[in-house]
C-alpha cells in the first residue's frame, strides 16, 4: 500500500514538471501599428492551436522598442522571445550572431517571400528575421486638386513634374500646400526620404573606398532642391513632420502631394480616418538622373533572439505570424482590405485583395522595384537604398538629419550643413575604422 | 479718480485673484486638451482648425479596456509609488535627523552632493543598472522599481526632511535628554511628532514623482511589471494617427494622482514653500 501511494505522488508530480516544462509564457515586443495590435487580437488563434503556449504582448513606440531590444540583445537580458525589429537590425544583428536563424517547415513556403523583402533580412543566406509588413515609398496625391490644376501624374513622374504639380496645386490662402515631405531630424524620418531623393539626384553616401560623399555637388543640388520645394509649396513648420503630422496634414486635406512609406495609403484612402479619401490616387516615386534607390524599402519583422530560453515556442509564433494562413485568418476576419501587405506574392496575385485595395498595383510595384544592393547610380560599399547597412549609420544619418532641418528651418544655409554633416561622417568613419 | 485705500484693497486683491486664475488656467489648459482630446475621434482629433464642440465618443475608453489590464498597470504604479517612498523615507528620516542635529564638518558638503546626483541623466546608467537587475533576476520585476524610486527621491526628501527638522528648537531635544531620553526616542517622540506634516509633505511629492516615472518603469519592465507611464507609451504609434487614443489612457493615468494631489494640495503647499519666506 505504501509502495502504491509512493508510486501515485511520484506519477503525480512527475505529471506537473512535465505540465509546468510543456507551459511556455512568450513576450513578444512590438510597436503600436495597426496590424501589430490586430496580431495581438488574434492571438488567441495561435494559442488554441498550440496549447500551453502563453503570448505577453509589450507594446511600446518605435525609439523606445530599438532602445528597448538593443539594451535587451546586447547584454543578453532575455526579456523577450520574440521582438520586432526592421530591415536595418535584421542582418547586422544576424551577422552578430544576437538572432537565431529562422528555420521553418516546407507549410510555410518561404520562397512566396517578395525576394526583395527576403535578401534584406537575410545575411549569409540564413533568414534572420520574417517579413509581418514590408513597405516601400510612393506618391500619394490628391487627384481632385491635380485635376483643377489642369495637369496630370504619369506613373512615374520626374522631380521637375512634381515641382510643376506642387506650384499648380498650393493654395496657400485656402491652407492647401502643393507638396508635403518628412522634415523632422532622425535616421527613419527626414533622412529616410532626403536618401531617395538624393539617389535619384546621382548621390550616394559612401564610395566605394567607405569615404563619405555628402560634400558631392549631387547631394548639393539634391537638398537645395529639396529644401526650395518646401519652402516654396510646403506646408509651414516643416522642419517638424515626420510621418504622422504629415498623415493629420494630408487626412485633413491640406496636402496636394505626399511621398512617403506605402503604408499610408491605406490610411488615406479610409474614409473613417480621411477627410479626402475618395481624391486619393497613387503614382511611383519621382527620379531626377536615375530611377536608383529612388523609393525605399522597409519591413517590420519577427526575429527570435538567440538569448531565449523557448526557442521552439518563439519561432512556431514568427512562423505562424508571417504565415499565408495568417493573412487568410485576417482578411476572414477583418476583409482583404486590412491584411498586412509587402511580404508574400500570394497575397497580389489574390484577386479579393486587389479588389479590395486600391493601392495594391503601386505598392506592389514600387516594392519590386526597390534593389537594396543596387540602390546608387555609382557603386555603393554597403547594402540599404534608404539607409546603409553599418552600426554607424544611424549616428551619422541622425548628425545629418539635424543639419539638413536646421537647414529647411532656414538657420543655416544648404552648404553649411552638407559641410557639417561630411565632417561628422567623414570624423565616425575614421573612428570606426573604415580607413585612416 | 482717486481710490481710497479700501477700493485699492479691493481692486488689488481682485486683480492678484485674476492673475492667479490666469495663470492656472494656462497651467492647466494642456490636461484640459488632452481630456477633451481623449472623447473625439482620430480625425476630429487632428481636425484643423481644432474642434471646442463635437460629438463626443467613448471609443477610445473602451478601446483601452479591451486592449490593456488597466488595473494591472495602476496597481504597479501604486505599489512601485507606495513602496518607493516607503523606503525612501525609512532611509531619510534618520538621516535627515542626523544632519541636523548632529553635523559634521561635511554634512553641508554630502547633502550638496546628494543633490548633485540628479543632475546625472538616467541614461548614462542604464547599462550598468540594467545589467545588474538581469544578474539578479530581477527583470520585469516591481522590486527594482521600488529601490530606483526610493534612490532617485532620497536626494529631495533629504533636503525637504533636513529643513523641517533644523526648524525645531535644539532646547526641546536637549530637555529630553535631560529627562532621559534615547536618540531613539528622541526620533520618535518629539522629531517626527513635530514635524509630521513636513514628512507627510516629503511623502506625498515622492509619491508624485514616483507615479510619474517613467524612464526607469519602461525600461526595466516587460509584460509582467508595466506601470501607467508603460501603458501610455504602449499607445504611441510610428505609423498611424494616435493622439485620441493616447490621450484616453494619459487622462486615465493621470486621473487618480490628480485626484489625490488635489486632496492633498494644501499639505503639498506647505511642504513645497515651508522655509521658503521667514
Amino acid at each position: 500500500m505504501k509502495i502504491l501511494k509512493m508510486s501515485a505522488i511520484a506519477v503525480a508530480v512527475t505529471m506537473s514538471c512535465v505540465s509546468t516544462a510543456q507551459a511556455a509564457d512568450l513576450t513578444i515586443a512590438t510597436v503600436n501599428n495597426g496590424h501589430m495590435i490586430e496580431m495581438q487580437k488574434l492571438t488567441g488563434h495561435f494559442e488554441k492551436a498550440n496549447p500551453g503556449i502563453n503570448v505577453n504582448w509589450v507594446t511600446l513606440d518605435e525609439g523606445t522598442l530599438r532602445s528597448r531590444v538593443t539594451t535587451d540583445i546586447a547584454t543578453k537580458g532575455g526579456q523577450f522571445d520574440v521582438m520586432t525589429i526592421g530591415m536595418y537590425e535584421a542582418p547586422m544583428w544576424g551577422a552578430k550572431g544576437w538572432l537565431e536563424a529562422l528555420d521553418f517547415d516546407a507549410s510555410y513556403d518561404v520562397d512566396d517571400i517578395l525576394p526583395a523583402m527576403r535578401g534584406g533580412l537575410s545575411h549569409g543566406g540564413n533568414l534572420y528575421a520574417a517579413p509581418f509588413y514590408g513597405e516601400s515609398s510612393m506618391i500619394m496625391y490628391r487627384k481632385d486638386l491635380m485635376d483643377a490644376a489642369g495637369m496630370t501624374m504619369p506613373d512615374n513622374p520626374t522631380w521637375g513634374h512634381i515641382e510643376d504639380a506642387a506650384a499648380a496645386m498650393t493654395d496657400k490662402d485656402n491652407g492647401v500646400y502643393g507638396i508635403c515631405l518628412r522634415g523632422k531630424p532622425g535616421w527613419g524620418d527626414n533622412m529616410a526620404f532626403i536618401t531617395t531623393l538624393a539617389n535619384s539626384f546621382g548621390a550616394q553616401w559612401f564610395d566605394m573606398e567607405k569615404k563619405p560623399q555628402l560634400d558631392s555637388p549631387a547631394w548639393n543640388h539634391a537638398v537645395n532642391f529639396y529644401v526650395d520645394l518646401l519652402t516654396n509649396y510646403g506646408p509651414p513648420g516643416s522642419s517638424g513632420n515626420s510621418f504622422n503630422e504629415i498623415l493629420a496634414l494630408t487626412n485633413a486635406g491640406k496636402c496636394g502631394m505626399w511621398i512617403d512609406a506605402t503604408i499610408a495609403a491605406s490610411f488615406v484612402s479610409d474614409p473613417s480616418q480621411s477627410s479626402v479619401a475618395e481624391h486619393m490616387a497613387f503614382a511611383q516615386s519621382p527620379v531626377a538622373v536615375t530611377h536608383r534607390g529612388a523609393n525605399w524599402l522597409w519591413a517590420w519583422a519577427l526575429a527570435v533572439p538567440a538569448g531565449t530560453q523557448q526557442s521552439a515556442e518563439a519561432q512556431a509564433f514568427v512562423q505562424w505570424a508571417t504565415s499565408k494562413e495568417y493573412i487568410e485568418l485576417v482578411a476572414a476576419t477583418n476583409g482583404w482590405a486590412s491584411v498586412p501587405t509587402g511580404t508574400r506574392s500570394s497575397t497580389y496575385a489574390n484577386k479579393n485583395f486587389t479588389d479590395a485595395a486600391v493601392f495594391a498595383d503601386a505598392e506592389l510595384k514600387a516594392i519590386l522595384s526597390a534593389d537594396p544592393s543596387n540602390s546608387t547610380q555609382a557603386p555603393s560599399p554597403f547594402k540599404g537604398v534608404q539607409f546603409q547597412a553599418i552600426p554607424e549609420f544611424a549616428d551619422i544619418a541622425g548628425a545629418v538629419g539635424q543639419q539638413l532641418s536646421a537647414a529647411l528651418a532656414g538657420d543655416i544655409t544648404v552648404e553649411e550643413a552638407l559641410a557639417e554633416s561630411q565632417k561628422a561622417a567623414d570624423r565616425a568613419m575614421r573612428k570606426a575604422k573604415y580607413y585612416k | 479718480m482717486m481710490l481710497n485705500i479700501s477700493q485699492r484693497k479691493t481692486v488689488k486683491h481682485w486683480a492678484t485673484g485674476l492673475f492667479a486664475w490666469l495663470v492656472a488656467l494656462i497651467l492647466f489648459f494642456p490636461i484640459l486638451w488632452m481630456i477633451m482630446t481623449s472623447f473625439k475621434t482620430e480625425l476630429q482629433a487632428i481636425s484643423q482648425p481644432p474642434l471646442l464642440f463635437w460629438e463626443t465618443t467613448f471609443d477610445n475608453y473602451i478601446l483601452i479596456q479591451e486592449r490593456s489590464d488597466y488595473l494591472k498597470y495602476a496597481f504597479n504604479s501604486l505599489y512601485t509609488s507606495v513602496g518607493g517612498t516607503l523606503l525612501a523615507l525609512i532611509i531619510a528620516v534618520p538621516s535627515a535627523y542626523a544632519m541636523a542635529f548632529f553635523p559634521g564638518k561635511y554634512t553641508k558638503d554630502i547633502l550638496l552632493w546628494m543633490l548633485s546626483t540628479k543632475m546625472l541623466p538616467a541614461v548614462g546608467v542604464l547599462i550598468p543598472i540594467y545589467m545588474i537587475t538581469q544578474m539578479g533576476g530581477l527583470l520585469d520585476s516591481i522590486y527594482p522599481l521600488i529601490l530606483i524610486f526610493a534612490l532617485m527621491n532620497l536626494p529631495i526628501i533629504m533636503w525637504m526632511l533636513f529643513t523641517y527638522f533644523k526648524e525645531i528648537p535644539k532646547e526641546i531635544l536637549e530637555a529630553a535628554r535631560m529627562d532621559g531620553a534615547t536618540t531613539r526616542d528622541e526620533l520618535r517622540h518629539i522629531v517626527m511628532p513635530l514635524s509630521w506634516g513636513g514628512i507627510a509633505s516629503a511623502g506625498l511629492l515622492s509619491l508624485i514623482l514616483c507615479w510619474n516615472e517613467a524612464f526607469w518603469s519602461i525600461q526595466l519592465t516587460a509584460s509582467d511589471a508595466g506601470t501607467l507611464a508603460a501603458l501610455i507609451a504602449s499607445y504611441s504609434s510610428p505609423e498611424g494617427l494616435f493622439w485620441a487614443k493616447v490621450s484616453a489612457a494619459s487622462t486615465m493615468a493621470c486621473a487618480p494622482i490628480i485626484v489625490f494631489g488635489w486632496f492633498c494640495q494644501k499639505q503639498l503647499v506647505q511642504g513645497l514653500t515651508f522655509g521658503a519666506v521667514k
